[in-house]
């Protein structure tokens, strides 16, 4: 059951955001800025994580669970220190993310050479 | 039919014309947008519902592994980004993920594979310009916006929560 | 001699004396495939990076154009070239070895244009007897300058187009051959407001129409003393548009127009959306297709009309427009 609620609600967000992309001039670097705030509003709204109990991976692959998930970092953080926590959470909670990006994209220019678009 | 925008566009520059060539401009616009054809949205979604959904089902059961083996649930999600975001840039490293995203559009954007793809194509593309100006300055260009709006807004939200703390409202 | 208000005629035209082409890998499977003096399967053509890919393939173009003529470089007085490049840096690496006095140009994808127009009017003036116009432009360098580096993940709109892999070379010269370009219509910028950089066709429709009409005028002719009247990269949205537009002038070019970006890719077959475009579509399709059907007599006389989008990554990020361009040169079967 949970890979259907994974699917439908991962794939409705992949589908709305195409309308973004096909029906308005904003290009793809915009639509994932867009995305990714709207996660961490709704988080803050206590929107986002029902949608995310319900759907798992299908609300927190999605770049706005991104979003939501600095949202509860800097919550946390700012619940467990105070003032500072605001400036402390967001990259906490994102690490992960932005780490492995950073270096396997790192070790992907390294080993690969640039190819032409088919 | 004759265009608004048709006539030659040096009369309009003259005097009064400004109003005139503002208007010019969003007849042509306009007209340009009737004329130019658009993907099909139905189908384009559907593809991006199919793209999307198959990435998350992906994460889903890495998630429901790292749960099983009995990690919590955070260090559970670490390793789902981890993994998905590993399994994208080795996708755009053999130049399949522009291909898949051809066909899924937003399907492959969306995703934390779509932010990894942002991540890998400059790194790649730019390794000629060098490790420091090429790499090391461009390995942003596209996903760079992401992490400020994305830390910026939780920032804010993260201040305006502090706000509530200390006024008791929360 | 100068002609109506943009045009010169030439009292002594100068010849094509020779030409050539030299496409990627995707321009050699299209439908002028088999046409191309040189196609290369690799796109980085023996380079280590697209754009030392692009100089090879103006140096390559040059040097057969030189070679058909049997023509030296030292006999060859001035050399006008230029790419879609910051600072044209793909002419000036690939020209340097020459050692030909030479000017840069930019004119986005109408600089091929530029060069015949230039290179023309210095033969014509007696400046010289042999002068070459080289351009060229590269799928990889444009798109890493322009767009996004090449593995992102992107879908192109329906109205984007493809930039070409390819260069063209012109020599143009008082030695006689059977093409000759018996007068230039210089373009002026026209600018329609439009800001979309992903739609180009309809950026350029608008000098391309500007600059048929201008030619028609100064002329005093009509679209059928044209065999073909050939735009350079408007594409099939920036056709449709120029269509319009000319309709909007009462003058009608449906019968015999024909446009470069549209011919050299399988809009079907090959993915490319709207068509080609680039410095190096419009040069490339001139040598391969165009200038041997003039030298056969199958097309008297051509209306040959390369556009241009002008903008930069930086007036398309401050939402400048993006103004177009478009010269227009005559050539004529002798």
């Amino acid at each position: 059951m949970d890979y259907i609620n994974a699917f439908w609600v991962g794939g409705l967000i992949c589908a709305l955001a195409q309308i973004l992309l096909d029906r308005t001039k904003l290009m793809p670097g915009r639509v994932m800025v867009l995305l990714v705030c709207t996660g961490a509003v709704l988080g803050a709204l206590h929107i986002y994580q029902p949608i995310q109990d319900y759907a798992g991976a299908g609300a927190s692959v999605p770049l706005a669970g991104f979003g939501n998930l600095l949202w509860k970092g800097v919550k946390e953080a700012v619940d467990k220190e105070g003032f500072i926590g605001i400036f402390l959470g967001g990259f906490k909670a994102s690490a992960v993310g932005i780490s492995a990006a950073l270096v396997f994209g790192y070790l992907a220019s390294l080993i690969c050479e640039p190819k032409m678009k088919k | 039919m004759r265009l608004a925008g048709a006539d030659s566009n040096t009369e309009s520059l003259e005097g009064e014309g400004r109003v005139d060539r503002k208007k010019q401009q969003e007849a042509y616009e306009n007209y340009v947008k009737r004329k130019t054809p658009v993907h099909n949205l139905p189908a384009n979604m559907t593809k991006a519902f199919i793209t999307g959904g198959i990435i998350c089902v992906i994460g889903q059961s890495i998630l429901n592994y790292c749960e099983k083996i009995g990690l919590d649930k955070d260090i559970s999600g670490g390793w789902t980004s981890m993994i998905l975001i590993l399994l994208s840039v080795i996708l755009t490293a053999l130049n399949v993920y522009p291909r898949i995203a051809k066909w899924g559009g937003a399907g492959a954007l969306v995703p934390i594979t779509g932010f990894a793809n942002s991540v890998a194509a400059p790194a790649i593309e730019f390794q000629k310009e060098g490790q420091v100006m090429g790499i090391g300055c461009k390995i942003f260009t596209i996903a760079g916006p992401v992490i400020l709006y994305g830390v910026f807004t939780s920032w804010v939200l993260g201040f305006l929560y502090w706000i509530g703390k200390i006024a008791g409202l929360l | 001699m100068t002609q109506g208000l943009q045009s010169i005629a030439f009292e002594q035209s100068p010849y094509v004396v020779s030409s050539a082409s030299v496409v990627g890998k995707k321009e050699g499977e299209g439908p002028l495939g088999k046409m191309f003096d040189m196609v290369e399967t690799e796109n980085l053509f023996g380079e280590d990076t697209w754009e030392a890919a692009e100089s090879t393939m103006q140096k390559e173009a040059c040097l057969l154009a030189m070679g058909k003529a049997h023509i030296d470089k030292e006999d060859v007085r001035f050399l006008f070239g230029g790419d879609l490049l910051r600072q044209g840096i793909a002419t000036s690496l690939g020209v340097e070895q020459f050692g030909i006095p030479m000017f840069g140009l930019f004119g986005a994808c109408s600089t091929s244009g530029e060069a015949l127009a230039l290179a023309s009017m210095s033969v014509a003036a007696g400046y010289g007897d042999y002068m070459l116009a080289v351009t060229s432009s590269h799928f990889g360098s444009a798109e890493k300058e322009f767009r996004f580096p090449l593995s992102y993940a992107n879908q192109r709109p329906l109205s984007a187009q493809w930039t070409v892999t390819g260069s063209g070379a012109f020599l143009v010269g008082k030695k006689r051959s059977h093409v000759r370009i018996t007068g230039i219509t210089v373009g002026k910028i026209v600018d329609f407001g439009l800001k979309d950089s992903q739609n180009m066709g309809a950026c350029m429709a608008p000098a391309a129409a500007d600059t048929i009409e201008r030619n028609l005028k100064d002329f005093g002719r009509e679209p059928d003393d044209y065999s073909r009247i050939i735009t350079g990269d408007l594409g099939y949205v920036g056709q449709s548009i120029l269509f319009d537009l000319m309709r909007g002038k009462e003058i009608d070019i449906k019968k015999n127009h024909i446009d470069c970006g549209m011919m050299i890719f399988d809009q079907n077959k090959q993915d490319t959306h709207a068509g080609g475009s680039g410095c190096g579509c419009a040069a490339s399709v001139l040598s391969s297709y165009v200038l041997p059907k003039l030298e056969r007599g199958e097309w008297k006389r051509v209306l040959f009309v390369p556009t241009g989008a002008l903008m930069s990554t930086v007036s398309f990020n401050e939402g400048a427009s993006v103004p177009g361009i478009a010269h227009g040169i005559v050539l004529e079967h002798c």
